[in-house]
């Protein structure tokens, strides 16, 4: 097992030192800092002073070491667009974009376990049919989409009464209640600060905000999880330790939940886990739809200004995620099923 | 026979013999058997046939500023009140209409979304079969980055790429440029599966007997890659070439949606998403849905006709 973990940590630092070097390629050699700090007219003298100050002189590797004592230290420079340290915006920043991916993983998993389980164990029911067909739309619209959509059907429809007549529930509601159940389409509403950490857990309009966005990026996975443990249950309710547990006459609830969700599990958790990198990639489309001010939305107006500190801080904060993700899911699964221990050492050195 | 023989005479034996040998194939009894591939497959015809000849059938010329009347401007789609039946979707905010910017901004989306599946299958065959054929360190090497860019999602690389390749280009010309800069974006952000597939794929067809003759009679290793074994490992590579094409076309509606693809100038299916997205809540729902519509519509036909090559090329399945 300890070989095992050392292997795998190693190949974690070698991924991560790739990552480096190219974000050391794009921040030494994709636009000029120089001119991008002293601007257009700075004089001769000016620029040689601030490329000694700099150490552009220096050879590559002594460059590229000093570059990844920076970034281990979370100096990533001075934003150009902004003017201010990259690493006090993405600490500002960072909060947003975790609780929406919190949120959003919670409701994939809860809701996508509940709906695999129920599709799984009734699988000829018109509403397990219905919800599968559901599923499938939903994996197959892109997520800037998935949002617009919801924003005109939660937050513009609700709101558009034509001659005191409601579009939507004209019978349940009349226009002002309709109204009432709208929900925000953009923001995060009211925060608390805790400390540096600026939470919208903690009041009602943070809570109303976050369903649009934590609904739009948790669809994919949703669906995603919900496929998985319906055909894990399938798989699983054909052996013959269920079979064993019904002979015994065991209840519905037992056999379901005590011994058939179990088993479904750890695959489950291993896509589960690796998937919370997608949705810190595709948080960055549902923070633009729904101008949610977290890290994402940081990253696409870099990106729309070239704005180089930013992306390739961007780019290996999102790369050290990916790979503490990977090694903690590749670990736990090990830990989980020691059939693989032996397997994937080998694998990883072939 | 008389027809055969004129059509022989008209277009060549060949065509007709291929026709034939394509009619009797199973590839072609499987797609018949499936109503709905034959219903993706016709969808998809009509589409890119539509975005293709946008400039002769679209009912008008939305970019062409003197065709273009701002009195038109925010007309509801023709069945609806307020409606114009020379507008059969409505118009946007400068008065052009829906479905003739929707033909042209399909056929920007269709021309990105297949010169980035091109360029993508393109690094991913040189370096997969390279890399098949040649194994040692360069083998290692070329792998291990592809699994290392697999481990970051796609779409954000594709963003990563897409900043960079604009922070090198001129200022100015970022408009100039900015379907050249999608496709290497896309293209970049997508080779490791081509490369791993046609590798796999190599490293069985290497040990093959013809190969091996090959090589015996002093045939050069670049034409037996070329001629020998790239042949017999493209089938998996048009699968996935096929459902690479509709995740192709998401990303460059993604990424104009997200501003960072084309501009409003020339607008694809994302930019127009984007633009009608600012009218949404003022109730002009027509100027964002329909594209979106007719984003999804496509994604959705091209992706059934993947799904579809993936399971009648797989002899498992069968």
């Amino acid at each position: 097992m300890l070989a095992f973990i050392v292997n795998r940590l190693l190949q974690a630092i070698g991924v991560m030192l790739v990552v480096a070097l190219f974000a050391f390629i794009i921040s030494n050699y994709v636009g000029d800092p120089i001119n991008n700090m002293l601007g257009q007219e700075a004089t001769l003298q000016d620029r040689a002073q601030l490329k000694k100050d700099l150490g552009l002189d220096d050879p590559a590797p002594v460059q590229f070491a000093r570059f990844v004592g920076e970034a281990l230290r979370g100096n990533f420079g001075i934003s150009y667009q902004m003017k201010r340290p990259v690493s006090h915006l993405i600490v500002e920043r960072l909060p947003a974009t975790l609780e929406l991916v919190f949120v959003a993983a919670t409701i994939a998993l809860v809701l996508g376990v509940i709906g695999g389980v129920f599709t799984g164990l009734r699988r000829n029911a018109v509403s397990s049919r219905a919800i599968m067909t559901i599923s499938l739309v939903g994996v197959s619209l892109p997520t800037f989409v998935i949002g617009i959509l919801l924003i005109y059907g939660f937050a513009v429809l609700p709101k558009s009464c034509v001659h005191g007549v409601h579009l939507f529930g004209a019978l349940l509601f009349d226009c002002a209640d309709v109204a009432m159940i709208s929900l925000p389409s953009f923001g995060r509403g009211d925060t608390v600060d805790i400390g540096a950490w600026q939470s919208g857990l903690l009041t009602a309009e943070g809570w109303r905000h976050l369903v649009l966005p934590g609904v739009t990026l948790s669809l994919f996975n949703l669906t995603l999880i919900l496929r998985l443990v319906r055909s894990e249950m399938l798989e699983v309710l054909r052996t013959d330790y269920i079979k064993f547990a019904r002979a015994r006459g065991l209840t519905d609830r037992a056999v379901h939940f005590g011994h058939a969700l179990k088993n479904t599990l750890v695959p489950v958790i291993t896509v589960a886990g690796i998937q919370i990198g997608s949705l810190i990639a595709f948080s960055t489309i549902t923070e633009t739809v729904f101008q949610w001010p977290g890290m994402g939305l940081l990253f696409i107006q870099s990106v729309q200004f070239a704005d180089v500190p930013i992306m390739t801080a961007y780019l290996v904060l999102a790369a050290l995620i990916f790979v503490v993700i990977n090694f903690t899911v590749d670990v736990l699964y090990a830990a989980i099923d020691p059939r693989l221990r032996a397997d994937r050492v080998a694998a990883g050195r072939a | 026979m008389n027809a055969d023989r004129l059509r022989d005479r008209l277009i060549g034996a060949g065509v007709r013999h291929r026709w034939a040998r394509f009619r009797a194939s199973d590839l072609f009894y499987s797609f018949r058997r499936s109503p709905t591939t034959v219903v993706a497959a016709i969808v998809t015809f009509v589409l890119i046939f539509g975005a293709v000849f946008a400039p002769l059938l679209a009912p008008h010329t939305p970019f062409i500023p003197a065709s273009i009347d701002i009195n038109d401007a925010f007309k509801a789609p023709a069945w609806t009140q307020g409606g114009d039946w020379r507008f059969l979707f409505g118009t946007d905010n400068q008065g052009r209409d829906m479905l003739s910017t929707i033909m042209y901004g399909g056929r920007l989306s269709i021309f990105v979304g297949f010169a980035a599946v091109a360029l993508a299958m393109l690094i991913g065959i040189l370096l997969g079969l390279s890399a098949g054929y040649f194994s040692g360190w360069y083998e290692s090497a070329v792998m291990r980055v592809a699994d290392v860019q697999l481990t970051i999602p796609g779409i954000l690389l594709a963003l990563l790429i897409d900043g960079v390749v604009r922070a090198l280009l001129p200022p100015n010309s970022k408009e100039d440029y900015a379907s050249l800069v999608l496709v290497i974006a896309i293209g970049l952000a997508s080779w490791p599966q081509y490369a791993r597939v046609v590798r796999s794929a190599t490293l069985v067809e290497k040990s093959k007997d013809y190969v091996a003759a090959a090589r015996v009679i002093g045939v050069p290793s670049l034409t037996i890659m070329l001629r020998h074994i790239l042949p017999n490992v493209m089938g998996p590579v048009l699968v996935i070439g096929t459902l690479g094409l509709a995740l192709a076309i998401i990303a460059e509606a993604t990424l104009s949606f997200l501003g960072v693809g084309l501009p409003p100038t020339s607008p694809s299916l994302g930019t127009l998403i984007r633009v009608g997205n600012d009218f949404l809540f003022s109730g002009e729902w027509w100027i964002t849905l329909f594209p979106a519509l007719a984003l999804i519509i496509l994604s959705l036909a091209v992706n059934l006709l993947g799904d579809w090559l993936r399971d009648a090329l797989n002899p498992k399945l069968r």
